[in-house]
């Protein structure tokens, strides 16, 4: 084991507890716990934007698809950045001004029904479980080989940092690990950046120019087609990154932490220019690595290329800066998964137990017990689930994630804001047919059937053609919402005339 | 107003939200948010699919650039600059939507005293 990196580890493990020591004596109340009190400031909460988003995936998955695939990697980049225009334009105001703690409080402020809740919380809930495998999964094949431990142990570290942030410091201290994530994950990406760029001559023509000599796919790699080359899945797959987003729970959670409508625009931009920085980044990660480790070598450390990025900072840097890339990469996964337990156990303790089971009637004690003891359920399931599912493409994981999003989320979430006639029946249909249609097209796409043994979950012949179904569920989840309010008689423009004054007001 | 009489009205009904909503500064405030959001919502999604629209379908955008950066790259960049730039935009126009809602809020809580 590199003894830089254990130590940089241990480093990162140690500040998080100190902060989550100081965050918990300002974790008493359930508004503390799940929103920090919403106060957050517009720049602590962009960077905190910026480091429950760029996950993994983002950081290890996108440098190597760069740097293996060229252009097509970059596809990533570009769906992952613009989304956060569908957020400001579309969502995360009236998102701020009608919600509490949930994507459900927000539905719930026109349609103040349980089954709608519940499907709300049912939504987010799957959403959660997918992008949470994904990552624990990510997380312990990486420290994995960057640590040499055993997987279920990896999994393991993270699950328990996880759980300590949340149970005893909430969203305070889950907010500044991301925000110390995200500086962290900046200085890296900055530096390498850097450094490739120089040996380069500080000259972006001459990249380009050298990078088409320098790997196995010459003039290809510069040019998109590479890795997709069904046009229907890349437009379907794009379609599900940008409008995933706007769907997704533990981003959405976070415009809670604001005081205002005012401060979560504010804190959109600090994030979007953030994150925007770092995914043009993904370039020079992506470039580096295939000109100095090499497509060869990134493969044999891992086939989805996902070492591609610490095996750049070993070429560039030494075991220095390998371990500081390393640590990094780690305080990413740590920073995403304790967002989403708390988003996770949001929809629990406060959808389904607090305003379902228990009708709102809760003390605040209760709530907190609640809260507490559903982070704690929401951990142990998403480790004994990625203890299991060691052997699951992850890229593939957080696709689905991004389209339950889209598909279930987005349609309620835009025709609560936006549409009149909108009505409950509508709500629980929209939910339910960009759930299932997701969910059914991936159990028979290409993902998880695949005639030769062993390439996908299952063995046999896909029925539906494309590996992401976006641009079939996306559709059906509007019009799921849309035939189940036209079927329905059931309006009410009174709520409705709230609920838009309220959005676009702030007026409580 | 007792105090209890107030707690109770506030309950109820803080506000007629109906008659908010049909006021005409209200009304003035959704056009304005309509015209602006709208069209470059559709626009900002236009330009962002015509990417792999273009790529999927045509191969033009493979031609170079600048040098050895072809115009893949070019349109690649060009998403990144108009999230910025329409994130700025946004912003500063959003200044206006704030003032028209926070005289709208004014105008209510005004008359709710008079009411009481």
């Amino acid at each position: 084991m590199n003894p830089i990196a254990l130590m940089l580890f241990v480093i990162i493990v140690v500040i998080t507890l100190i902060i989550t020591y100081w965050a918990a004596k300002r974790t008493n109340t359930t508004s503390e716990f799940y929103t920090a009190g919403g106060g957050l400031t517009g720049w602590q909460n962009g960077l905190a934007i910026a480091g429950d988003y760029l996950s993994a995936a983002s950081f290890l998955g996108i440098a190597g698809a760069i740097a293996l695939t060229g252009f097509d990697g970059f596809f990533y980049s570009i769906g992952y950045l613009v989304a956060y225009l569908v957020v400001l334009y579309i969502v995360a105001e009236p998102l701020r001004n009608l919600g509490k703690y949930t994507i459900a409080d927000m539905i719930n402020a026109r349609f103040d029904q349980k089954k709608v809740r519940g499907v709300a919380a049912l939504s987010t809930i799957t959403i959660v479980i997918f992008y949470m495998i994904a990552q624990l999964v990510g997380a312990g094949a990486l420290i994995q080989l960057l640590l040499g431990i055993d997987y279920w142990l990896a999994v393991l570290i993270v699950g328990i940092m996880m759980t300590i942030y949340v149970l005893f410091g909430g969203m305070t201290a889950t907010s500044w690990v991301q925000i110390i994530k995200a500086v962290l994950l900046m200085l890296g990406t900055v530096v390498i950046s850097f450094l490739v760029l120089a040996k380069f001559n500080f000259n972006i023509l001459t990249m380009f120019d050298e990078i088409k000599t320098l790997t196995p796919l010459g003039e290809k790699y510069i040019n998109p087609g590479v890795k997709y080359t069904n046009s229907l899945d890349t437009i379907s797959m794009m379609a599900a990154l940008v409008l995933g987003t706007a769907g997704l729970p533990h981003i959405l959670m976070r415009f809670f932490t604001v005081k205002d409508a005012k401060t979560a625009r504010s804190s959109v931009v600090t994030a979007t220019w953030v994150i925007g920085i770092f995914y043009i980044l993904t370039i020079f990660l992506g470039f580096g690595a295939a000109a100095f480790v090499g497509a060869a070598d990134i493969m044999e450390a891992n086939s989805a290329g996902n070492m591609a990025a610490p095996l750049l900072a070993h070429a560039l840097g030494g075991d220095f800066l390998m371990s500081f890339v390393s640590a990094v990469a780690f305080a990413t996964i740590l920073a995403v998964v304790a967002g989403l337990v708390l988003s996770g156990a949001s929809a629990f303790a406060h959808d389904i137990y607090g305003q379902i089971i228990k009708k709102g009637k809760v003390t605040e004690k209760q709530q907190m017990k609640a809260a507490r003891y559903a982070s704690v359920a929401v951990a142990i399931l998403s480790i004994i689930l990625a203890l299991f599912a060691q052997k699951m493409n992850v890229a593939f994981l957080v696709s689905l994630a991004f389209c339950v999003a889209a598909s279930a989320n987005l349609p309620v979430i835009i025709f609560t804001i936006y549409w009149k006639r909108f009505n409950t029946a509508g709500a629980i249909t929209g939910v339910i047919t960009g759930l299932v249609t997701a969910l059914v097209l991936v159990a028979i796409s290409p993902s998880v059937l695949n005639p030769d043994p062993g390439v996908a979950i299952l063995t046999g012949t896909a029925i539906f053609p494309l590996t992401n179904p976006a641009i079939v569920s996306i559709p059906a989840g509007f019009l799921g919402a849309f035939i189940g309010t036209i079927l329905s008689t059931k309006r009410d423009e009174k709520k409705y005339a709230e609920v838009i004054v309220k959005a676009n007001t702030g007026m409580k | 107003m007792s105090n209890l009489a107030k707690d109770a009205k506030k309950q109820s009904e803080p506000y007629d939200f109906v008659q908010i909503a049909n006021s005409s500064k209200f009304k003035q405030l959704m056009s304005q948010k309509k015209r602006f959001l709208i069209p470059l919502t559709v626009f900002f999604l236009l330009f962002y699919f015509m990417l792999p629209i273009l790529t999927s379908y045509t191969t033009f955008l493979n031609k170079p650039a600048i040098g050895s950066i072809t115009w893949t790259w070019v349109y690649a960049f060009a998403q990144f600059i108009m999230t910025w730039v329409l994130c700025m935009i946004y912003v500063r126009k959003a200044i206006k939507f704030d003032h028209l809602a926070a005289e709208i809020v004014e105008e209510t809580k005004l008359e709710g005293a008079k009411n009481e």
